[in-house]
């Protein structure tokens, strides 16, 4: 398992080609669980200051690759080198995807953000006004001041995100993992939370890297994506990943890709599995939704396009 | 004058001849005020967690603890928190690996140390013929704790809050998701085991106090109740105190009230008051509060009523202007 101290911090000074040191570098990572081999020689980065998507099916790793970044799965081999924040910072953020909570306790947004700044800490936290200003301050930042006194568990899924964004950033990370952020919202906090996680990457130098499996809503402010498929990966920009070529490769198989009204369609062989996944709230591209006609997936997205 | 004289009066009804030089009192007192102490901050948590029957199993071990105790003739204390102790460690070595296995778990050890007490609380009628002992293990008497069990009440309470204390953050952090805990670098599994461990003493002093059946219902009685109307966990740390503080307070005093009461000239049991006020602090607030709901939903009605028979009236002068009687002016 990687310790705290295997974290190799990223050079400032290395070599000038690029103006800043990337905030994540995963070199030939491999995890396997129970002789089962989850991921397969996985390598990208995630530069700072850019939003880059973990894209892939249900399945597909993203939230073992996710785990084995932030240390809680031991790899069999490779590298994760995550650049080293401010001096005596966690260098990582980690936003869950929910947190499960009785909306009846007193747990406010205002608690759970300043357990961001200290939570792992032994001891009774001290009240001070440091610390107060501190969680206004980032709750501003998420545009969430608003939520400081309301209790956690009676938030909806967009609120919590905000709170959890705001959590993990109280100790300045250099490096933001989200965990299917999206996966919860309504069209409109999908947007929202979107631009918000745009806006941190671009005004906090934060490299963001969240995984989903609806690459739409992203497609206007995402750098980069990482395409997860059958434990491989490949990177880079959007358009040149996104391709019938490279996906076919990818998956070992004959893959369609498809552009209609801005959005893109992925058809994965006889599954039919799309990344627009958008049928319905609860509809999810597992394994359970196969044999959908192409034909009707892009006369529903046609439906669904502004 | 006569205020004073009533007021005396009252005073010398509530606290009787001799209360405040009893020595039995004085260590009540104090024992009382460590299983407060105790029972705030731990409660607190064990509802957080969502973890009261794991509280409640800790219960019934210590029965087995204090039975035991009973038997080799050691202080009951020192029964109820050895046993709750490795109670903690093997629920926490069986089960948590899967969350979903915790209950399981906590069942399967919790029958296992019922039977024991059983045997236990057998051998010791059987033996020495002392039921005393049965219902003291049982059902507590915090008037029973002798002056030489005080030190180790200290030791036990104190360790508890260190700790409560040394954990307090990972721990409510682990609490609103071990998910995120975990990734922040908390050792989840060792806070909960830390947890687990002081939850168990928090049950064997509450056992001391009221009893080994009933201990729970002062740990999560006023936990409960303070995390209902507190505005943040550290707050509801410092209600749920005060809650068993008072509860204790007023048991103790109502039980040495109660010598005087029918049937026999024995006392109530102070665990029954103990328990009987922690119900009413928690119920007595939901009761107020849906009281105060049905007013305010009977003034709004009667406001929009009011509303309605302006708009009426205006109307029928309207209609009175207009030359034409209204229908409803006249209903």
């Amino acid at each position: 398992m990687r310790s705290a101290g295997a974290v190799a911090a990223v050079p400032s000074e290395a070599g000038g080609t690029s103006p800043a040191p990337p905030a994540l570098q995963v070199e030939h990572l491999s995890v396997s669980i129970g002789g089962r081999e989850i991921l397969r020689d996985v390598t990208f980065s995630v530069a700072a200051g850019e939003v880059t998507g973990l894209i892939g099916m249900n399945g597909a790793g993203k939230t073992t690759l996710l785990r084995a970044i932030l240390g809680l799965q031991p790899v069999s081999s490779g590298r994760v080198a995550a650049a080293s924040g401010r001096p005596g910072r966690r260098s990582i953020g980690y936003v869950p995807q929910k947190v499960l909570l009785d909306p009846d306790l007193p747990v406010r947004a205002r608690d759970l953000v300043a357990l961001g700044a200290d939570g792992a800490r032994l001891g009774i936290p001290l009240r001070s006004s440091a610390k107060r200003a501190l969680v206004e301050e980032l709750l501003a930042a998420v545009d969430g001041l608003a939520l400081l006194d309301k209790r956690v568990g009676a938030m909806s899924g967009g609120e919590q995100q905000k709170v959890l964004i705001a959590h993990a950033l109280a100790r300045h990370p250099r490096l933001l993992l989200l965990d299917e952020p999206l996966a919860n919202l309504d069209l409109r906090s999908t947007q929202e939370t979107v631009n918000l996680l745009a806006r941190i990457a671009r005004e906090q130098g934060v490299g963001i890297l969240l995984s989903t499996h609806d690459i739409n809503p992203l497609l206007a402010v995402m750098n980069r994506l990482v395409y997860l498929a059958a434990g491989r990966a490949a990177s880079g920009p959007a358009a040149e990943v996104v391709t019938s070529e490279v996906l076919s490769k990818l998956y070992g198989h004959h893959v369609d890709v498809f552009h209609a009204h801005g959005r893109v369609i992925v058809s994965v062989g006889e599954e039919h599995r799309e990344l627009g996944c958008e049928l319905g709230p609860e509809e999810e591209c597992g394994p359970g939704h196969t044999a959908v006609a192409t034909e009707e997936l892009m006369a529903t997205f046609a439906r669904d396009a502004p | 004058m006569s205020v004073w004289h009533t007021a005396t009066t009252v005073w010398d009804a509530v606290f009787q001849a001799g209360f405040f030089s009893n020595p039995a009192v004085h260590s009540a007192a104090i024992v009382g005020a460590m299983v407060a102490l105790v029972c705030g901050p731990v409660g607190v948590f064990t509802v957080l967690r969502g973890q009261s029957f794991a509280g409640h199993a800790f219960s019934d071990i210590t029965s087995t603890g204090g039975s035991a105790a009973v038997v080799i003739g050691i202080n009951p204390l020192a029964g109820f928190a050895a046993v709750g102790a490795i109670g903690a460690l093997a629920m926490e070595t069986l089960g948590a690996q899967r969350y979903r296995g915790r209950d399981l778990v906590t069942g399967v050890v919790l029958g296992a140390a019922l039977g024991l007490s059983a045997l236990f609380l057998y051998l010791s009628v059987t033996g020495n013929s002392t039921t005393g002992a049965v219902v003291t293990v049982l059902f507590g008497s915090i008037f029973a704790v002798s002056g030489g069990t005080l030190p180790l009440v200290a030791v036990v309470g104190g360790f508890a809050l260190v700790l409560i204390a040394t954990v307090y953050r990972p721990l409510l952090l682990s609490s609103v998701s071990p998910e995120l805990a975990a990734a922040e670098g908390v050792r989840v599994r060792t806070t909960g085991l830390t947890f687990l461990v002081a939850l168990s003493l928090a049950v064997a002093l509450s056992a001391l106090t009221i009893g080994a059946i009933l201990s729970t219902a002062l740990l999560i009685g006023p936990a409960a109740t303070a995390l209902r109307f507190a505005r943040s966990p550290a707050r509801a740390v410092g209600w749920a105190v005060a809650i068993a503080a008072g509860a204790l307070a007023a048991g103790i005093v109502m039980a040495y009230d109660s010598y005087d009461w029918p049937p026999s000239q024995q006392g109530w049991p102070v665990s029954f008051f103990v328990v009987v006020l922690v119900l009413c602090a928690y119920v007595l607030p939901l009761t107020v509060a849906q009281y105060r709901r049905r007013l305010a939903r009977r003034r709004a009605r009667r406001r929009a009523a009011n509303m309605a028979q302006v708009t009426t009236d205006s109307r029928d002068e309207h209609a009175s202007a207009g030359g034409s009687a209204s229908p409803i002016a006249a209903g």
